[in-house]
């Protein structure tokens, strides 16, 4: 089974909302990513999404943005990420890990490659934000080799699209709280509890919520009609600078542990 | 690849050109684009747009423009007439209003009432803040750090017609990033703002779209071939950066398999530095800004900088529909160097009175490399894109004169 499916199987059964946290792979530095990833599960990740960093990050914010570009600065590639994961699963079987990113990378990689690459480093997913499902025939090489593909909604998404994206959601659907950039700040938990409420009648997969999630506080407020939180921009600049492994694990406590608290104590 | 019967026929209603196009955006723009899609599919056939657009193109942009036999040129090279379709001479000194014009309709029609924009060389978003000036927008435009600093006149010249310029310092503070920078804005402000791109790649409709708007040059390039010399010419060329001007002048030509097609790319200082912008000469299949297409990337897929020394020839990717061209065999893209396009703008200023802008520059060189290969009762009919004084500095700083 799918460790992505497992995960929220386990989540229902025992009544938690889940906890998604996204750091950029290789940010704040290439030879602590593989800690800082223990670190996550350690302080109460369900999931994690590393991001592959791409140097034209269309729908992230200045935070995600600039993790790239520092990434990419000390030589970060497609490469780099999946040998992470593949060190990460060394000493965790359970956790699963979703690549989230944009397609050149892999697109100049080879889909195909990259699919079997991907499952031998322990790999369950992708989320590819430029890929929307007009385009996703090209990751069927990625499906076929078992890796969950996880698709965008977003309030702007028609309703006979969110019918058909309800239809195909696999792993989770991810939904997209407000039309902007990853990292903004605003936003209106009431006006999209309803939304999220619809979809989650509908879809066959789980529901997550992403963008705008700051805290404890946003994040409590999204698990009361959501099954899982993804948190990314505000941990990604919590982190930024961290020097070494004990720093960055201290930075993911600290903000993590809150936000796992309040999800529990709902 | 399979034969192409008719090349008018493209794009598909997914807007793909073969393997080319399509739509990679985020979740977010997919129902902006499919508005936007729908839109202009309406109103392209609508007469009272249309007229109202044909009305603006004469009356304020001064079309048609003409094509004018560069004879002391042409006799300077010593090979067949080269021919020069002057859209220097359009209001704004370049083709760029063409597109602009037919988009801000577009926008007025759709009810809104921001036009935001991405410029290089500041010629695009001169000819948006034009347009919004023109139609009562409110308008903004999105500038790398690096291109503000290298084209300040440009950036004047939008303030003075109201735009807001707003300098982007991510990535390598250019084009692309002045590209990214405007889809955020878009993807955050969707409701009442219109974006208008200023070449021929981006999601769907887009590449469709600003070819439409441009392909007025092609329409009034063929009937004057055909009034003033009876006949079609044996070659086009045009300089392609991410492509409009270029698609613009050949698409009508497309299916008149007896016409050559040529387009030059900026080779920088020579495709095998690395130092150029040469998409289709020397990148490779992969998807950016919206649209797969050839790209100038690495191993890793991360998009490189570029070089040229015309600002508006300096981007990493190029428009879906040259790339389906490229590989149908239906048009050659080569690379024209720095060298060649000033030594090119340097000719034609001295044998024919005319400062070429320097993207078009690249088009004239190609076009002298053409006309050489060809009987003196040859025609070869070039782009010529965009006028001059803007580069008249960057010209000056290369030559060693502080102006």
């Amino acid at each position: 089974m799918n460790r992505i499916d497992r995960r929220f199987a386990e989540l229902k059964a025992a009544g938690r909302s889940g906890l998604i946290p996204f750091v950029t792979g290789g940010d704040p530095s290439p030879e602590h990513t593989v800690a800082l990833m223990h670190a996550l599960v350690a302080s109460g990740a369900d999931l994690i999404e590393l991001g592959v960093p791409f140097s034209d990050p269309m729908a992230d914010g200045p935070v995600i943005q600039h993790a790239s570009e520092r990434a990419i600065g000390r030589g970060v590639g497609l490469g780099d990420v999946l040998r992470w994961v593949a060190e990460f699963r060394q000493r965790d079987a359970d956790t699963p890990v979703l690549l989230m990113g944009y397609l050149n990378p892999i697109e100049i990689h080879g889909y195909a490659r990259f699919a079997s690459e991907a499952v031998a480093a322990g790999v369950d997913g992708v989320l590819l934000v430029d890929c929307p499902l007009e385009e996703a025939a090209v990751l069927a090489p990625l499906r076929d080799a078992g890796l969950r593909r996880i698709m965008l909604a977003a309030p702007t998404t028609a309703p006979e699209r969110m019918a058909q994206l309800c239809g195909m959601a696999e792993g989770f659907l991810y939904y997209v709280s407000f039309a902007g950039i990853t990292g903004a700040g605003h936003l209106s938990t009431t006006d999209i509890a309803a939304r999220v409420a619809d979809i989650r009648s509908r879809a066959s997969a789980p529901v997550a919520v992403g963008f705008g999630v700051r805290d404890a506080q946003s994040a409590k407020a999204i698990a009361g009609f959501a099954d899982a939180v993804v948190i990314g921009s505000a941990l990604v600049e919590r982190l930024a600078g961290a020097a070494d492994a004990a720093e960055i694990a201290g930075r993911v406590q600290d903000f993590l542990q809150p936000i796992r608290a309040a999800l529990d104590a709902r | 690849m399979p034969t192409i019967d008719d090349f008018h026929a493209w794009p598909d209603a997914h807007g793909r050109f073969g393997n080319y196009g399509g739509s990679y955006v985020a979740e977010t723009l997919m129902a902006p684009l499919a508005e936007l899609a729908e839109a202009y599919e309406r109103l392209r056939k609508d007469p009272a747009f249309l007229a109202e657009l044909d009305r603006d193109l004469k009356h304020y942009v001064g079309r048609p423009s003409p094509i004018y036999h560069a004879e002391r040129l042409s006799s300077h090279v010593g090979g067949a007439r080269i021919l020069l379709k002057r859209e220097d001479l359009n209001h704004t000194g370049a083709h760029k209003i063409n597109n602009t014009i037919g988009q801000a309709l577009v926008a007025r029609h759709m009810g809104k009432k921001r036009v935001i924009a991405e410029t290089g060389a500041g010629q695009h978003g001169v000819a948006s803040a034009t347009v919004a000036a023109r139609f009562g927008m409110q308008c903004v435009v999105y500038m790398g750090a690096v291109d503000i600093e290298r084209q300040k006149i440009n950036v004047y010249r939008m303030k003075l017609l109201g735009a807001e310029v707003v300098p982007v310092t991510s990535g390598s503070k250019t084009l692309k990033d002045a590209l990214n920078e405007a889809m955020r804005d878009w993807v955050t402000n969707v409701a009442d703002t219109f974006y208008i791109i200023g070449t021929v790649a981006g999601p769907h409709p887009y590449p469709k779209m600003v070819r439409d708007f441009n392909a007025i040059v092609g329409r009034e390039a063929r009937a004057q071939m055909l009034e003033q010399y009876g006949r079609l010419p044996d070659v086009l060329t045009a300089c392609v950066g991410g492509g409009s001007n270029a698609i613009g002048l050949f698409h009508e030509f497309l299916n008149d398999a007896d016409v050559r097609i040529v387009g030059a790319e900026a080779a920088g200082e020579g495709i095998a530095t690395g130092h150029h912008a040469a998409s289709l000469a020397a990148g490779r299949p992969g998807v950016l800004h919206g649209n797969r297409t050839y790209v100038l990337c690495d191993d890793n897929g991360q998009i490189t900088e570029t070089h040229s020394v015309s600002a508006g020839l300096d981007y990493p990717g190029v428009g879906p529909e040259h790339a389906f061209l490229k590989d149908a065999g239906r048009a050659d893209y080569v690379g024209v160097t720095d060298d060649e396009a000033l030594e090119a703008f340097h000719l034609l200023a001295r044998t024919e009175g005319i400062l070429a802008a320097l993207e078009s520059s690249h088009a004239v060189a190609q076009a002298i490399k053409l006309a050489r290969e060809l009987p003196r009762d040859g025609i070869v009919l070039c782009n010529l894109s965009g006028r001059g004084d803007k580069d008249v500095h960057t010209i000056a700083a290369r030559e060693g004169i502080l102006l």
